[in-house]
């Protein structure tokens, strides 16, 4: 698109010996919802904290909103908010309290601090909880809350590391729907970094995949799909009134057809895989031999298929620069497993 | 950040406690100095000059002992207690990474929590004090001199440097240990270490390398004598109680032995102010300089550090 709010280029995170994040180059565009999706321990935390100035890379360099953000944190933080996993709050004060902190620490001028306390509240639904102590507040009106402490500087860039952990499936929708609509309505670029690969496919834009410290793969669904599948980048399944004989006098000609590389035959479906998407080609193949179509199926590859397949190619690597357990933990549980 | 520190710590139940205990101990040693104040003016012997004040702080018929004695124990606590869960806790709880997601500098956490701190202990003396002398006006009727008035607020400054070095030790502990009870404990530690064995060990130590006084010339005694006072000054505790020692009773004119050619020609007579903070500059520049250090070591611990959740 047109400018790039975030460039990450060439960076490096080492922990001793251990590589945490490997020669990262990723660009994020205004107004992207992106998406990090990685197993545990792959450095997309580590990778936002160095967005952040929380930590310093080894190597290469991380710019946000066009400033360097290891020299000059301070002007990323009044323009990126954060919001880490497992928020928390001081239970002792009040939900208002804790927002009112939060925007006096970020110098929002002491007239404006309470209207715009009690306006985010409203716009992430907690109004009727203003007043109470932060520590009673539920799992899922933490999160909220987060969010309104995220919002109230009216920042250009949200980061949220696993929003949606251990908050109940209406909730999720709620809280999704409140950050498509956010990032829509005030153009704020949205960083989302979740396991859950439906929310992330529902509501990202683009998607990063990172294993073992590695930026994989990086952009929309579609091209994802391609990039891996490219062999079977398209499933087609064709229900048919009547089970199919075995062997189907048809079937040579299918595969005979442009752009389809696989046939097989189950019943009274027939799964076709092919290259390019020949949908009314094989329908209309179908109708010319006299066959009664019922059902035509589009199978992409969804978010889970691509995920899988790319932890799996490195799962082998994983193994050998994994994250570093303790000498005890070894032994230890060397001696159990021995029992 | 600082008005929101300091609203914490008085609302905190620990500071009430010892809120508590330093306004009793306050009480039963104003009580026990009041009951006795007659018999110490008495003997007055060596001037004419009266500090009632000063008597009201340090006078003791041996029951309880001196407040300024007290405070050197009280003191470390508070020291304690209000700095060792000021950076693990934060963290623990899950504020501090988002504290460090303001656009905030780093370092004012830490000096938020020390001064907010250093604050309240302060406030805390300086009305324990004012409370004394207006307690003293209203009980005895007697007018307080103004060297009095200059020897009680040196005391003051000296007890808030005192409190002021326990909290920025375990202040340092805090952003040591990941655990709010490790920090506490070793700062515990570290203060009974002080309290109470370290004049031990230092008095075995020297009975054990020192040379036998008797084959000693004076000057070479003299020598062995400072050596030793200097290890034992190694103790913070032990550096304030000197040096509030000196401040507060002004016919004390060394913090160690002197010899009769230092003593000959001397007139028994109280110091003035200046002299005896001339005395005591040693302690005092001891105590602010392990304060500064331990503050400068949690400084350099804390600004580089990664904070995750």
């Amino acid at each position: 698109m047109e400018n790039a709010i975030i460039e990450l280029k060439g960076l490096t995170k080492y922990y001793g010996s251990l590589k945490a994040v490997d020669n990262l180059n990723l660009t994020i565009n205004k107004g992207e919802i992106y998406g990090l999706l990685g197993p545990n321990g792959a450095g997309k935390t580590t990778t936002i904290l160095m967005m952040l100035g929380l930590t310093e890379p080894s190597s290469g360099e991380a710019i946000v909103c066009n400033y360097n953000a290891t020299h000059y944190p301070i002007l990323v933080k009044r323009k990126v908010g954060y919001m880490p996993d497992n928020v928390g709050f001081y239970d002792g004060m009040t939900a208002l309290e804790n927002l009112m902190y939060i925007a006096q620490l970020n110098g929002i001028p002491p007239g404006d601090v309470k209207s715009r306390a009690f306006e985010m509240m409203e716009m992430v639904g907690l109004q009727a909880a203003m007043h109470k102590k932060a520590g009673t507040y539920s799992r899922g009106m933490k999160q909220r809350l987060g969010l309104a402490d995220v919002l109230i500087k009216q920042p250009e860039v949200i980061i949220l590391d696993e929003p949606t952990l251990g908050i109940d499936p209406s909730g999720v929708k709620d809280f999704l729907s409140l950050i498509r609509q956010l990032s829509r309505q005030q153009q704020i670029t949205v960083l989302l970094s979740s396991h859950h690969l439906h929310q992330v496919q529902q509501l990202c834009d683009r998607v990063g995949i990172f294993v073992g410290g590695k930026l994989l793969a990086d952009g929309g669904m579609e091209q994802l799909s391609q990039h891996l599948f490219s062999k079977d980048a398209y499933v087609v399944m064709i229900n048919v009134k009547d089970v199919l004989p075995a062997p189907w006098e048809h079937e040579a000609a299918l595969q005979r057809l442009e752009a389809v590389t696989k046939v097989a035959i189950a019943g009274d479906t027939v799964e076709i895989s092919c290259t390019k998407n020949i949908t009314p080609d094989l329908v209309r193949f179908f109708v010319e031999k006299n066959i009664d179509v019922m059902g035509v199926h589009k199978k992409q590859y969804g978010l889970e298929e691509i995920y899988e397949q790319y932890f799996e190619n490195n799962q082998h690597e994983n193994e050998s620069d994994g994250k570093s357990s303790g000498l005890f933990q070894r032994s230890f549980f060397k001696k159990t497993r021995k029992q | 950040m600082l008005r929101k520190e300091i609203a914490d710590i008085t609302r905190s139940w620990r500071f009430i406690v010892l809120l508590v205990l330093i306004i009793l101990t306050f009480i039963s040693a104003m009580y026990v100095s009041l009951t006795n104040l007659k018999a110490a003016i008495g003997n007055e012997s060596d001037s004419g000059k009266l500090f009632l004040y000063l008597k009201l702080l340090t006078t003791t018929d041996g029951s309880l002992p001196a407040f300024h004695i007290f405070i050197s124990f009280l003191g470390a606590l508070l020291g304690i207690a209000l700095g060792f869960d000021a950076v693990n806790a934060e963290q623990n709880n899950g504020t501090l990474i988002r504290l460090m997601a303001q656009p905030v500098y780093r370092d004012n956490v830490l000096l938020a929590k020390f001064l907010g701190a250093l604050i309240v202990v302060s406030a805390l003396f300086v009305s324990l004090a004012l409370l004394m002398i207006g307690g003293g006006l209203i009980i005895t009727g007697v007018w307080f001199e103004a060297v009095e008035l200059f020897r009680i607020l040196a005391f003051i400054v000296l007890t808030v440097l005192y409190v002021g070095f326990w909290l920025s030790l375990s202040i340092l502990l805090s952003v040591r240990f990941k655990q709010a009870t490790a920090s506490a404990l070793t700062a515990i530690g570290i203060w009974v270490f002080f309290t109470i064995f370290y004049g031990i060990i230092v008095k075995m130590i020297a009975k054990a390398f020192f040379p036998d006084p008797a084959f000693l010339s004076q000057a070479e005694l003299f020598s062995w004598n400072n050596l030793l006072l200097d290890l034992l000054g190694l103790a913070p505790s032990h550096l304030y109680t000197d040096a509030t020692t000196a401040l507060l009773m002004p016919s004390v004119r060394s913090l160690g032995p002197l010899s009769m050619e230092q003593m000959a020609g001397a007139i028994p007579n109280p110091l003035p102010l200046r002299e005896s903070l001339l005395i005591v500059w040693p302690q005092v520049s001891g105590l602010l300089a392990a304060t500064a250090v331990c503050f400068a070591l949690s400084y350099y611990w804390f600004m580089r550090r990664e904070i995750r959740s």
